[in-house]
C-alpha cells in the first residue's frame, strides 16, 4: 500500500492537443480519490498516465516512493478496473483472476488462495468455472473487481467502472465498492463523469475542467464552497442557480432586469450570484423578511419527485431561470408568483470576470 | 409463408443435387469393374467391386516408374494441404499482429503492399517463382511445394480486420496483468481467433489440396506427386492397350474429393461462426 503523488503532470498529444495541463495532487495512503468532470476534461487521460497506459509528457507520477514515469504498467503495483470490464472472453472467471498472478510467477497454491478469497468477498465463488459471456453485467463487474483485488496492489484505478450498468445496479455496486475499499484500505483513484457517484464515493473529490484542477476537497466542502462557477454548476443536482448581478445604488440588481432584492454590499461592481435550489425558501403571504435576498419569481413548471418538488421559475420578465426546491406535498400553480428568500450564509458570489469564488469574509456586509 | 418455404427448399434441393449427383455417379461407377463400365457407361447403382478397386488404387504401385501408390499420393496431398493451411495461418497471423499492434514506420504502407499481392496470383508470377525454387534446389521437396505459396494476403487481411475489432482495453488489461507482446499473442489473441483460424484453415486446406499447376511444375519425382496432380499421370500408364481402368480413375477422383468434403462438413459450423461472429 502506498500514496500516489502527481507533480505538475502534463499530457500533450502529438498533434499539439493538450489533454492535461499541469495537475498536481497528493493522495494519501488508503484514500479514495474521485476524479470528476465532464467528458473531455482529461480525467481518463490522467488515470491512464498513473496506470502507465499513456506516456507522461511532463511532470512526475510517484507511487509509494518510486517515480514511475518510465516503469511498465505491470511493474507499477497498480490494478485497474475498466469501463467495459475487459475480461478475457475465452478464460473462465477463475483464470481471469489468476492470469495476472501466473504472469508474476506466483505459486499455484497462493494463486488459488487469493482467487478463492477474492471470490468469497465478491460473492462470485459459484461462477468461477463460467466464461464471462455467461455472466450478467453486475457479475462481470465483480469479476473485474476481483481481478484487481487478487493482485493486492498498492492502488486501485477505476475508469468509470459503473457506467455500463443499469441505474439500480449502479447504486448497489457503488455502495459495495465503497465498503470494499474501506475494508481493504487500498488507495484508490476513481474516474467518473457522474457527480452523484463522485459525491458518494470520494474521501476527496478532484474536479477537473479542460485539463486543469478546478477544486480539490471533501465532497461536502466542494458542495458547500465551490471554488468557481464551473464547480458550482457541475456538483449538485439540480445545479446551483447562477445569475449575473450588478451594483445598483445601495443594493444589487439583476443584470438582465427586475425581480431581485439583495441588500448587502460587496466590494465589486458586478458579480455572479449562486444559489442552491434547496437554500431558497418560499415566503408565504406577506410574511416579514429578515433575509438579505429576496426574489420574486413566476412558476413555469413543477417537477414533483415525491419527497420534494423542483419548482422551475423565471425571475420577472427577464427570462433568468431559477430552480427552487420545495417540500413535496405543496402544490404550485403554473403562472403564479412566488416570493423566495435565502439566508446570508447561503449566498455564493463569483467574480464575473474569472468565475472564481469571491471570499465573503470581510467582504460581505449588510447594507 | 408456406408456399415460399416449399419454393426455397426446392431451389436448395436442386442446388444440392446439382453438386452431389456427379459425385454419387463417380462413386457408384467406381464400384463396378472396368469391363461393365466400358460396356454400359456411367453407373448409378452399387457394383460390388468396391473393395478390390479401392485396394488396387491405394496400394498397387503405378506410374511410369512403378514407385507410387494412391496412398503415397494421398499422403503427399495431405502434407501439402496441411502445410499450406497451417503455414499460411501462422505467417498471416504474425503479419497481422505486427501491423495492428506495433507502430513501425510505414506500417500501413506495408500492409497495402501485402494486400496488393492479391493482384498477382500464382499464375502471373509462376515463371519467376519456378526460377527461384529451382535455383534454391528445392525441386521435388515438400518445402519446395509449400514454402513459396505460404504468404497470404487474404489471411493477413482477415486477421488484421479481426485484430482491429478486439477492444483496446483487452490489450491494456493484459499489459497491467504483466503479459508482454509474445504472451499476449499466445495467451489472448490466438485463443480469441479460434473460430477465425478454423475458417481460414478450411479455405486454405481445400485451396492447397486442390493445387494443380504448382505441384505439376515443382515435382518431377513421382514419389512427390499429389493426388490431384498424379491422377492422370498414373492412369495413362495403367490404361495400356486394354480396356481403360475407368473404375480406378473414378476411385482416385472420389479419394481426391473426399478429404476437402469431410473437412468442410465437419467444420462447417465453425466455418460460419468464424466468418460471421466473433467472441469478444
Amino acid at each position: 500500500m502506498a500514496g500516489i503523488s502527481l507533480n505538475n503532470v502534463r499530457k500533450t498529444y502529438a498533434g499539439g492537443v493538450s489533454a492535461v495541463k499541469g495537475v498536481s495532487l497528493d493522495i494519501e495512503d488508503g484514500e479514495f480519490i474521485v476524479l470528476v468532470g465532464p467528458s473531455g476534461c482529461g480525467k481518463s487521460t490522467l488515470l491512464r498516465m498513473v496506470a502507465g497506459l499513456e506516456t507522461i509528457t511532463d511532470g512526475e507520477v510517484t507511487i509509494g516512493d518510486r517515480v514511475v514515469n518510465k516503469i511498465e504498467p505491470a511493474d507499477r503495483d497498480i490494478a485497474m478496473v475498466f469501463q467495459n470490464y475487459a475480461l478475457y472472453p475465452h478464460m473462465s472467471v477463475y483464470n481471469n483472476l489468476a492470469y495476472g498472478l501466473k504472469n508474476r510467477g506466483i505459486g499455484k497454491a497462493e494463486i488459488d488462495r487469493r482467487v478463492r478469497e477474492a471470490a468469497r468477498i465478491l460473492e462470485i465463488a459459484d461462477y468461477l468455472d463460467r466464461k464471462p459471456r455467461a455472466l450478467s453485467g453486475g457479475q462481470r463487474q465483480r469479476v473485474a473487481m476481483g481481478r484487481a483485488i487478487v493482485r493486492e496492489p498498492a492502488a486501485f484505478l477505476f475508469d468509470e467502472p459503473l457506467s455500463n450498468l443499469d441505474a439500480k445496479l449502479r447504486v448497489q455496486m457503488r455502495i459495495e465498492i465503497k465498503k470494499l475499499q474501506k475494508s481493504l484500505g487500498t488507495t484508490s483513484l476513481y474516474v467518473t463523469h457522474d457527480q452523484l457517484e463522485a459525491m458518494t464515493l470520494a474521501d476527496r473529490l478532484v474536479v477537473l475542467n479542460g485539463g486543469q484542477v478546478e477544486q480539490i476537497g471533501t465532497p461536502i466542502d466542494v458542495y458547500e464552497n465551490p471554488a468557481s462557477t464551473f464547480v458550482a454548476s457541475f456538483i449538485g443536482s439540480p445545479a446551483m442557480n447562477l445569475m449575473e448581478i450588478e451594483r445598483s445604488g445601495e443594493g444589487w440588481a439583476l443584470s438582465r432586469g427586475e425581480g431581485l432584492s439583495l441588500t448587502c454590499s460587496l466590494n465589486e461592481t458586478s458579480a455572479i450570484l449562486g444559489l442552491r435550489p434547496e437554500d431558497l425558501h418560499i415566503i408565504e403571504g406577506d410574511g416579514a423578511i429578515n433575509d438579505p435576498l429576496m426574489l420574486s419569481v413566476v412558476v413555469t413548471a413543477v417537477e414533483p419527485v415525491g419527497a420534494e418538488s423542483y419548482v422551475h421559475a423565471t425571475l420577472g420578465e427577464t427570462g433568468q431561470e431559477i430552480i427552487v426546491r420545495a417540500p413535496g406535498k405543496q402544490h404550485f400553480e403554473v403562472g403564479s408568483v412566488l416570493k423566495v428568500a435565502a439566508k446570508k450564509e447561503k449566498l455564493h458570489f463569483f467574480s464575473s470576470e474569472t468565475g472564481k469564488a469571491i471570499a465573503l469574509e470581510g467582504n460581505l456586509q449588510p447594507a | 409463408m408456406k408456399r415460399e418455404h416449399i419454393f426455397d427448399h426446392l431451389i436448395l434441393i436442386i442446388g444440392a443435387l446439382f453438386m452431389i449427383v456427379p459425385v454419387v455417379v463417380a462413386f457408384m461407377t467406381s464400384t463396378h469393374d472396368a469391363v461393365s463400365i466400358y460396356k454400359n457407361g456411367l453407373q448409378l447403382t452399387w457394383g460390388g467391386h468396391f473393395e478390390e478397386t479401392y485396394r488396387a488404387v491405394l496400394t498397387e504401385a503405378g506410374g511410369f516408374t512403378k514407385s507410387v501408390t494412391g496412398l503415397t499420393m494421398l499422403q503427399n496431398s495431405l502434407i501439402l494441404g496441411l502445410g499450406f493451411a497451417i503455414g499460411k495461418i501462422v505467417i498471416s497471423m504474425l503479419a497481422a499482429y505486427a501491423i495492428v499492434y506495433f507502430r513501425f514506420p510505414l506500417g500501413t504502407f506495408f500492409f497495402w503492399i501485402i494486400f496488393s499481392t492479391l493482384l498477382l496470383p500464382l499464375e502471373v508470377r509462376i515463371l519467376p517463382s519456378y526460377e527461384i525454387v529451382q535455383g534454391l534446389g528445392m525441386m521435388n521437396s515438400y518445402s519446395g511445394l509449400i514454402v513459396p505459396l505460404i504468404a497470404s494476403a487474404t489471411g493477413t487481411f482477415y486477421f488484421r480486420q479481426f485484430f482491429k475489432s478486439v477492444p483496446d482495453e483487452l490489450v491494456e488489461a493484459a499489459r497491467i496483468d504483466g503479459a508482454g507482446p509474445v504472451k499476449f499473442f499466445i495467451d489472448i489473441l490466438v485463443p480469441l481467433s479460434k473460430t477465425m483460424i478454423a475458417a481460414i484453415f478450411i479455405i486454405m486446406f481445400v485451396y492447397g489440396w486442390n493445387q494443380y499447376l504448382w505441384p505439376t511444375l515443382i515435382t518431377t519425382d513421382e514419389t512427390f506427386f499429389t493426388l490431384v496432380r498424379g491422377m492422370k499421370q498414373i492412369l495413362q500408364v495403367w490404361i495400356g492397350a486394354q480396356i481403360p481402368d475407368t473404375n480406378q480413375a473414378m476411385a482416385l477422383a472420389v479419394l481426391a474429393m473426399l478429404p476437402p468434403v469431410i473437412i468442410v462438413v465437419v467444420f462447417q459450423s465453425w466455418f460460419v461462426k468464424g466468418l460471421v461472429e466473433s467472441e469478444k
